[in-house]
This record gives C-alpha cells, sequence and structure tokens, in this order.
C-alpha cells in the first residue's frame, strides 16, 4: 500500500550545527556553482546546453545527506546539484562544464553527462526518462551481489508521461529493489506544465498502482526531504521496498540557457512568489532562529563556498583543452 | 565432442560461462522457467535459478536498460530479444547507453554485455519475425556485431562475445538453429571477435557472406566450379563490425572480383561498406564492378512471398555469373 502519510519520523539524528552547516553548504555551493556556470556560459566558455537546478538545491542536499558514500545516485542533464552534493570535486565538474582534460570525464562528457566513480555518480542522462531502467539495473546488481547499498535515482516531471518510468517503478516493486526514486517536480517538462502533460499530476500516487511507499514532499524543506529520504533509505537498506518521493520543487531559471527566465510560459508573479520559498534563505533564517548557526557561521560558510567555486573556476580555466586525438579513444576498449 | 544443432551448441556457451564467471547473468521475456522462444536458454533456470536466469516483464526498453545497469555495476547481463523485430523498443538503450559509455567517460565506466537476437527470413513468418537489420548496429560505434554461421562457430563466438568488455550484438539466424549439427569441443573455445574466415579457397571471384547467407554462398560456389569451372573464394565475415577488411582485401586482389551476399535489404546495407572498402583497398586489382546481392528495398514481405526476396542460390548464381563474364 502507498503511504502517504507517514507519523513516523526517521531515526536520523537531530540537526546540530555541523548538519545545519553540512546543509545549508551543500546548498550554496550548488547554487553559486551554478550562478559561476551561468556567467561562464554566457562568455562562450560552455558549449551545448547548461540546465541549472536554481532553486532545487534542498532536494540534491537533503536526499544526499542521508546516503553512504558508496551508495549509489543517477540522475538526469539537470544534475550539476546531485553530482557535487554526493561529493564530486566541483573543480573537476566545473572543467567537465568547460570541456576540459581534466574535467570528471575528461571533457568529453559535458554538462549534461557527469560521471564520477570515486562517489558511485552514475551520470548525468541527456533522455528523459532513459536512465529509469539503468537505476533499477544498478539496483538488481546491488541485490544480485548481495551489498547493502541503495540507489537513488533523481528525474524530472517530464520523465513521468514515458513508458520507462513505468517499466521501472514495476521492476523495482516486482524485484524488490534498494531503490528511491526521486520525481524533481518543478511543474514544467522544459516549457509545458505538468496539467498539460499528465492526466494524473499528484505524481506520488503512481507509486500507489505499483504497491510501493510513495509520497510528496516539500522540495524547498531540505528537513523534510531529507526526513522522507531518511525513511526511504532506512526501508531500501533493510527490506529492500522501494519508495517513490515526489519532491514539489521549483526552478527559478529557465528550462536552459535558450530561456534565462523561463517567462514564455509561467508568469512573473508566479516566479516571483516561489522565490519567496528560496531553499536556501528558508533554511538559512530556520537554522539562526534554532541556534544551529550564527550569522557569522553563514558568513563563514558563504566565503568559504565563494572560494572554493573561485577555485573551480581558476581550475577549469587553467585545465588545457583534451588533445585531439582523443577523439578516436575510449570508443573500444583499447589492447 | 558431441554433435550439436545451433540452439544447443549457443546452450552450451551460455552454460559453461555461467559456470565458470558469477557475473553472468541471463536477461530476457521468458528465457528462464520457459527456457526461451527458441530454447537457447533451456534448463540454464534450472541449474542456475531465477537470481541468475531472470524472466522479465515484456519490457524490451527495461531488458537493455536494466542490463546497462547491471554492467555499471560489474555485472555482465546477456540479454535475450525474442526478435530482432522488437529492438525498436530498446533501440535507443542501445544506441544512447551502451554503446556510448566508455567514450562518454572515457573509460572509466563501460558495458561488458552482450544482446542476442533470433533474426532473418525463410522461417514462413511474418513481419517483425523475419527481418535482418545488421545495418543498424554495425554503423553504431561502441558497438560490435557478429552474426555466426554454424554451430560451431557460434558458441565459439557466443563465449568470445561474453568475454568482450564491449557491448555486442548477437545475431542468430533463425533458419540455422536446427539447419545443421556439428562437432562442437566439449572444452570451452572461445572465437576471436572482429575476424572473418575463408571457407573456401578460390582464385576467380570473392563471396563475402554472414550468417545464412554462407551456406547460399558455398552451395553458389560449388555449382559454379562444377558447372563454370570457377574457383570462388567464400569469406565468412562472423563479425560485421567491426569489419575485417584485410582478409576482404587481400581476396580480392587475388580474385580481381567481388560479390556481396545479405539478407538485410540493399540501399546503405553493409554491402555498401564492404564494397567501399574493397575500392578503398584493391581498386586496381579489380576486373569487374563489385555486385551486391540482398533482399530488396522493401519492408519484409509475409511468408507467402519471402522467397522472392531472401537471396537464393539462383540469385547468387546468376550474379556471380555476370561478374566473372565481365
Amino acid at each position: 500500500m502507498a503511504q502517504k502519510t507517514e507519523t513516523k519520523k526517521a531515526g536520523l539524528p537531530a540537526v546540530d550545527t555541523e548538519l545545519a552547516r553540512r546543509l545549508l553548504g551543500d546548498m550554496m555551493l550548488i547554487r553559486r556553482f551554478e550562478e559561476k556556470a551561468a556567467e561562464a556560459y554566457a562568455l562562450g566558455k560552455i558549449g551545448g546546453f547548461l540546465h541549472l537546478s536554481i532553486g532545487e538545491e534542498a532536494v540534491a542536499a537533503g536526499a544526499t545527506s542521508v546516503l553512504r558514500r558508496d551508495d549509489y545516485a543517477i540522475s538526469t542533464y539537470r544534475e550539476h546539484g546531485h553530482c557535487l552534493a554526493k561529493g564530486a570535486d566541483p573543480r573537476r565538474v566545473m572543467a567537465e562544464l568547460f570541456g576540459r582534460r581534466d574535467g570528471l570525464s575528461k571533457g568529453k562528457g559535458g554538462s549534461m553527462h557527469l560521471f564520477d566513480k570515486s562517489v558511485n555518480f552514475l551520470g548525468g542522462h541527456a533522455i528523459v526518462g532513459a536512465h529509469l531502467p539503468l537505476a533499477a539495473g544498478v539496483g538488481f546488481a546491488i541485490n544480485y551481489e548481495g551489498a547493502d547499498q541503495v540507489c537513488v535515482c533523481y528525474f524530472g516531471d517530464g520523465a513521468v508521461p514515458q513508458g520507462e518510468f513505468h517499466e521501472a517503478m514495476n521492476l523495482s516493486a516486482l524485484w524488490k529493489l534498494p531503490m528511491i526514486w526521486i520525481c524533481e517536480n518543478n511543474r514544467y517538462a522544459m516549457g509545458t506544465s505538468l496539467e498539460r502533460a499528465l492526466a494524473q499530476t499528484e505524481i506520488w500516487k503512481f507509486g500507489e498502482v505499483y504497491g510501493i511507499p510513495s509520497e510528496p514532499v516539500d522540495g524547498m524543506d531540505v528537513l523534510a526531504v531529507r526526513d522522507v529520504v531518511g525513511r526511504a533509505v532506512e526501508r531500501a537498506r533493510t527490506d529492500k521496498t522501494p519508495t517513490l518521493i515526489e519532491a514539489r520543487t521549483y526552478r527559478f531559471r529557465g528550462h536552459s540557457m535558450r530561456d534565462p527566465a523561463g517567462a514564455v510560459y509561467r508568469t512573473k508573479e508566479e516566479v516571483e512568489r516561489e522565490k519567496l520559498r528560496d531553499p536556501i534563505a528558508l533554511f538559512r533564517d530556520k537554522a539562526i532562529k534554532a541556534g544551529w548557526l550564527s550569522e557569522a557561521d553563514v558568513r563563514a560558510i558563504e566565503k568559504d563556498v565563494n572560494d572554493r567555486i573561485d577555485d573551480a573556476v581558476a581550475f577549469a580555466d587553467a585545465s588545457p583543452e583534451p588533445p585531439v586525438e582523443w577523439l578516436l579513444t575510449d570508443i573500444y576498449k583499447e589492447d | 565432442m558431441a554433435k550439436l544443432n545451433m540452439v544447443k551448441a549457443l546452450n552450451l556457451a551460455l552454460l559453461q560461462e555461467m559456470e565458470r564467471d558469477e557475473d553472468v547473468v541471463v536477461i530476457g521475456e521468458d528465457v528462464g522457467v520457459d527456457g526461451g522462444v527458441f530454447r537457447v536458454t533451456e534448463d540454464l533456470h534450472r541449474k542456475f535459478g531465477g537470481k541468475r536466469v531472470i524472466d522479465s516483464p515484456l519490457a524490451e526498453s527495461a531488458i537493455i536498460g536494466t542490463s546497462v545497469g547491471m554492467a555499471l555495476y560489474g555485472l555482465k547481463p546477456v540479454c535475450e530479444i525474442q526478435f530482432s523485430g522488437f529492438a525498436f523498443q530498446c533501440f535507443h538503450q542501445i544506441e544512447n547507453h551502451a554503446a556510448r559509455y566508455r567514450m562518454r567517460t572515457q573509460g572509466r565506466f563501460h558495458c561488458q554485455m552482450v544482446v542476442r537476437m533470433p533474426y532473418g527470413g525463410g522461417v514462413r513468418a511474418l513481419e517483425h519475425h523475419s527481418e535482418s537489420e545488421e545495418q543498424f548496429y554495425a554503423h553504431i560505434p561502441g558497438l560490435k556485431m557478429v552474426i555466426p554461421s554454424g554451430p560451431r562457430n557460434a558458441r565459439g563466438l557466443l563465449v568470445g562475445a561474453l568475454r568482450d568488455p564491449d557491448p555486442v550484438i548477437f545475431f542468430e539466424h533463425k533458419a540455422l538453429y536446427h539447419a545443421a549439427k556439428e562437432d562442437v569441443p566439449d572444452e570451452i573455445e572461445a572465437l576471436p571477435l572482429g575476424r572473418a574466415d575463408v571457407v573456401r579457397h578460390g582464385r576467380d571471384l570473392t563471396i563475402i557472406a554472414y550468417g545464412a547467407m554462407v551456406r547460399v554462398a558455398r552451395e553458389a560456389a560449388d555449382t559454379l566450379a562444377s558447372e563454370d569451372g570457377a574457383e570462388c573464394e567464400v569469406i565468412d565475415l562472423l563479425t560485421v563490425s567491426p569489419l575485417d577488411r584485410e582478409t576482404i582485401v587481400a581476396s580480392v586482389q587475388k580474385t580481381g572480383r567481388a560479390l556481396v551476399v545479405h539478407e538485410a535489404p540493399k540501399s546503405f546495407g553493409p554491402g555498401a561498406e564492404i564494397a567501399a572498402s574493397i575500392v578503398e583497398g584493391a581498386f586496381l586489382s579489380l576486373e569487374a564492378p563489385i555486385r551486391r546481392v540482398t533482399a530488396y528495398d522493401v519492408p519484409f514481405v509475409g511468408f507467402a512471398r519471402e522467397r522472392a526476396t531472401v537471396p537464393d542460390v539462383g540469385r547468387v548464381l546468376a550474379a556471380a555469373r555476370e561478374t566473372l563474364a565481365y
């Protein structure tokens, strides 16, 4: 049965200064990273497309905070935040966006295809919905090897009408895979609103038909995300029960840099209203009010984040372009 | 050594590799309890259990997609797509994911997996159950495309494919499954991918074929020897991609004439690539235009007229005689 309302809280430790610092730091790191990436894009340092998750940072930060380093995460093309939160080095992520040889994939993957084996981050995927079966395969392999890892799969509301969403939900329930399916519902598949794309807009309800626990969560509240994902991770790790989570969030920027403001298909008033739910501001205020962090702590985190991202940009700038001979390498295993 | 047909030979390859390597798992529709639509996976479920021989739902994209995920984790999945004509449901998983991870991640991730698909016509089936689509897979960088022509090389090539660190599309011709028995050694035999086999030596004409067309080519060559006094060299490609250009070019440099036979439609098919390779490598040796005997450029026609489109000995003979007389 689907369990929308589960009163039990996850067995997670209470928030303390250390955790508050991590959550705020991760969210601010993702935001600063993407602000700088947008600047670099405007300067022509990044080619192709660039999909920013500004506004959605609480999902990546909250979910990753309950994962182990050896747990798996797999994502979409809007994956900078998931990759950074998982522990990838921002310098190497930025270098990958710049198409440089010190990037995570030596500059051949780019913004939409970040992979980091050292933290079991299994990639951004550009084809909407196509990575969900892959995630199920990872879940299968975890069970096959008798491991106790879990696999978190992020996808957008745009993936839900795809057949592969349903194939993957079915398999995860049927085969009891240690999956946490996290739908980042930002209400627009590029320019098409949820209501224009889905007959059932309460996405978490799709969990009901597959008989797996599922629930919606305020995706702008990092602690709420942490709690719901924490419970899902417990279920996945202890009895291989998959969970579908609908994290209700919002992207403050456009779909990609082609529509920087995302202004055609949504009103300015709506965007401004949503910005009042800024997950970073909300958590910062809460942390200060609760006494987890002081104003000075917040300033120190901000300075540290800015320094790290400045360093990442400098690193990416300094990294050479991949040699042209690499054009022909790694197509097949070379002898 | 045992006399086995191709089904039993493929089954033996899977059995022995699963015994040898616990990372090998089999997944597909009805491959487990049922034993597979063509019985290639028969008894594997009984021997290895449902954990390693996985009956998937009818969801081709999920079969390939989950296998890619398994491979990223370190397993070596062998997927069965019941008929190659069903593979368009999962084509994008093969093309977008399996074929590309090594390049996309600069070798940090790769997909060691085999996708087995029965293909080909001549078995009185209909559309979706008779096509030859090797050209689609051969065209994709990052994939290997293998097609055996008989029980022994089917067994050896499947073992070779299972041990290959890159994704392999493995086509099995339905008309060959029960066509002949051959001596297949008991001990594991792995054939290298990417190497063609000269199955008949000759000096007058090179006939290049693979899969079920090898038998057609050899029969035509025998007839040409007895009736025309022409000695044909017949090359069994075994691996369509990467193409063994060296063997083909060396043969045509000797014979000066070439004929390609395949079941896929003609235009933009493997024959075009083979012909271009011959022109590039043996231009000054050519005595006649390179000819292709293929299916026509039409969707596969049903069983009532399939004999008219799948190349047969008569069509190969006619084309060979024109080439020899040029």
